[in-house]
């Protein structure tokens, strides 16, 4: 089946390199594709990440890393390591920490390379008032001149890479899913920006790049991962992958680093030494809207 | 089949061809008029569309809280107005209303034009059009039978295709003389019947699937949305086809409008009552669950423009419903079609914008943010409705000279 697939893709590419020859842009090598037009058209018939070959993933690879320099006027160097054995990742917040700093959120844009003219930021932190678990009594826009603020308590939201997650059975083309490491991630160059995912997360987690997204040059982080914070175009999904980029060298995510008063715990849930491991045994964690039954990885406790 | 045979029938599928041509390429002063401001519209449209293309989907009004918004809420409707084909497609073959068969390819016509506006909504609301292929069977990885939307994209293709062909084998085998006998296409209709009634299905489902947005979570959506849809459908086709017979061969009989504006009323009827169960549960009691009614009805917070629209909608619906059932002024033509049109732009707000809107306010984080359609996107609105009609159209011409005006092989 899989083989019949690609035969058929591979019969169209043929047919296209021909139209691409006749439309006189560019010579059919594969040298000759390094000119702007012979990138798009070969992003074009880009298969999908988990069907390519590891040759054709090593040439989308260059690809990325050409666009880059093109579209920003950097060189990024852009991996695609794969999942760790025995390693799932999990996120604990401590909201007795939690002071609303929104460190994780300036952290997470520079270092996901989110498009800094549309806000697009994968982390959301809610001011909550005291006494009260309903999500619409929230402030999402506080603007205190210190925080924490009187009466106040912070809830920060970003992806829970649930087990079941509403936003892959949505999509109709399969350009997201689960990794074997518990990441759910976007092949960003096979969405096709319906926002049917955005509208099936209970988490308010899958953000739209609805321009393309400018990034300032210096700013700009070199180091990417192909499901990751590559830079994106306009027109398809991101969100929160644990920082991909980072924890799957066994870095911690950006946002946990960047947290002053260490609220974030992150961890391999099957390492039972780990730090993780220990705050779900011995503390009384919940999960947010859990009813809603897509199984998060992401859970939250209060120490005091 | 002999040879002499196969040739004619070659040469007659040409001539078939030359006849829609000429039927699409012949006509008097009025019809040149509607075509020229209908591929105006088109084009204006278009223009508007490749300002999209060139800048992305910021230049409507959309965002990551509201992500769905005119254009989902179009297809919606339009998806409903084409299912609606099956309330002239079921009596005539189901119920052997003989009377009502002729009429059925006009239905079958306006399927088609408003299958294609609908699956022209889903795409232009695509952040990354060219990217279709990726959804197509075997050469993409389409997320059958996972996604719903997998599923509302087949089916919407397959309805297209079923009633193009039906349309296609009906009018060219009386156009060849022969008159097609019903068993030979009989099992076709079943098919569209069937997928009639999903396509709204799933659409419903596509919607109401999500128990993140409780708003549209609830069981009732897709009766609803079939019940408003053959009320929207039934309203379209009384005003379509008597524009039709004004100005064409084509004869509306006055008890097929009558039957029409029964299933109308009743349709209507049904669709008020399964809103009126789902306002019982957002209202009875006060629960965070049933917010976005509230703030829809209320218009405590959001959106003013659209409590005002809802409740237009809501009155319209009721007004129109209570006057189809009045026997009097159901048969008196002026007021069905006050009626008519009441039907068509209530249901035209309540299953589209105050449909999709609320169900993003509040987000799931409890935001509350605002929409308004930006021009480029009630530009694209307008193009597209306007193709709606072109189709509608062309296909209604050769219809109605093959049906009604004796156009056959010479």
């Amino acid at each position: 089946m899989a083989d019949n697939r690609s035969s058929r893709r591979g019969f169209l590419k043929g047919t296209v390199a021909l139209a691409a020859l006749a439309a006189g842009g560019c010579s059919s090598s594969n040298n000759g594709q390094n000119t702007a037009f012979g990138d798009s058209v070969a992003s074009f018939f880009q298969d999908h990440y988990q069907t390519m070959t590891p040759d054709e993933i090593k040439e989308v690879l260059a690809r990325v890393e050409r666009k880059a320099k093109r579209a920003h006027g950097v060189d990024i160097k852009c991996e695609n390591s794969p999942p760790i054995a025995n390693v799932e990742f999990g996120y604990v917040l401590n909201l007795s920490k939690c002071k609303g700093t929104r460190r994780c959120v300036e952290a997470c844009v520079v270092e996901n390379n989110c498009g800094r003219n549309h806000s697009l930021e994968n982390i959301r932190v809610l001011a909550m008032p005291h006494g009260t678990m309903d999500l619409n009594k929230s402030d999402h826009f506080y603007d205190h001149k210190e925080v924490p603020k009187a009466g106040e308590w912070y809830l920060p939201v970003q992806c829970h890479q649930c087990d079941e997650p509403a936003c892959v059975q949505a999509c109709p083309v399969e350009a997201t899913w689960k990794e074997h490491d518990g990441i759910v991630v976007i092949d960003y160059d096979w969405c096709i920006g319906c926002r049917n995912c955005a509208v099936a997360c209970p988490y308010w987690a899958r953000h739209f790049n609805w321009t393309t997204p400018i990034l300032p040059k210096d700013e700009i982080n070199l180091k990417t991962h192909y499901l990751g914070n590559r830079p994106r175009e306009s027109g398809v999904m991101e969100k929160c992958t644990f920082c991909i980029q980072r924890t799957r060298k066994g870095e911690l995510p950006a946002c946990q680093e960047a947290c002053p008063t260490g609220a974030r715990i992150f961890g391999n849930l099957l390492d039972p030494n780990s730090e993780i491991r220990y705050i779900l045994e011995n503390k009384n964690v919940f999960r947010l809207k859990e009813e809603q039954g897509t199984q998060p990885n992401f859970w939250y406790f209060s120490d005091v | 089949m002999s040879e002499k045979k196969i040739r004619k029938k070659t040469y007659s599928k040409i001539n078939f061809l030359q006849a829609f041509l000429s039927s699409s390429l012949n006509g008097g002063r009025l019809y040149w008029v509607w075509m020229f401001s209908l591929l105006s519209i088109a084009l204006y449209g278009a223009t508007a569309y490749s300002q999209q293309a060139q800048f992305g989907l910021g230049v409507t009004g959309l965002s990551d809280q509201i992500t769905w918004g005119l254009y989902i809420s179009n297809f919606t409707f339009f998806v409903g107005v084409a299912a609606a084909a099956v309330i002239l497609v079921i009596p005539a073959y189901l119920f052997h209303r003989r009377e009502m068969r002729r009429v059925t390819l006009l239905g079958e016509s306006l399927a088609v034009a408003a299958v294609t506006v609908a699956i022209l909504f889903v795409t232009v609301d695509l952040g990354q059009p060219l990217r279709f292929w990726h959804a197509m069977p075997f050469f993409g990885k389409l997320n059958f039978p996972t996604s719903i939307l997998a599923w509302d994209m087949l089916v919407l293709s397959l309805y297209l295709l079923v009633n193009l062909i039906l349309l296609w084998f009906i009018l060219y085998n009386k156009f060849c003389n022969d008159s097609p006998v019903v068993k030979r296409y009989f099992p076709l209709v079943v098919v569209a019947i069937i997928l009639g009634i999903s396509i709204h299905t799933v659409t419903a489902f596509m919607l109401s699937g999500n128990p993140s947005r409780p708003f549209w979570h609830t069981a009732v959506l897709a009766p609803r949305f079939i019940a408003s849809a053959f009320a929207a459908g039934a309203a379209l086709m009384i005003i379509l086809f008597q524009i039709l017979h004004l100005t064409s061969k084509f004869r509306l009989s006055k008890g097929l409008i009558r039957e029409i504006a029964i299933i109308m009323a009743f349709s209507q009827f049904f669709s008020l009552f399964l809103l009126g169960a789902e306002l019982y549960n957002a209202f009875y009691h006060n629960t965070a669950h049933e917010i976005s009614a509230h703030l829809l009805y209320t218009g405590k917070i959001a959106h003013d423009n659209l409590t005002i629209s809802i409740y237009m909608a809501i009155t319209a619906g009721l007004i129109a419903c209570i006057m189809l059932f009045v026997r009097r002024v159901r048969e008196n033509v002026a007021l069905l079609n006050i009626a008519s049109i009441l039907i068509f732009f209530a249901i035209w707000l309540e299953k589209g914008l105050g449909l999709i809107i609320p169900g993003f306010v509040p987000s799931p984080l409890g935001e509350i943010a605002q929409y308004t359609p930006s021009a480029i996107e009630i530009k694209v609105t307008l193009g597209i409705w306007a193709v709606g009609a072109i189709i509608f159209t062309l296909l209604a011409r050769i219809t109605i000279a093959i049906e009604f005006d004796g156009l056959r092989h010479k």
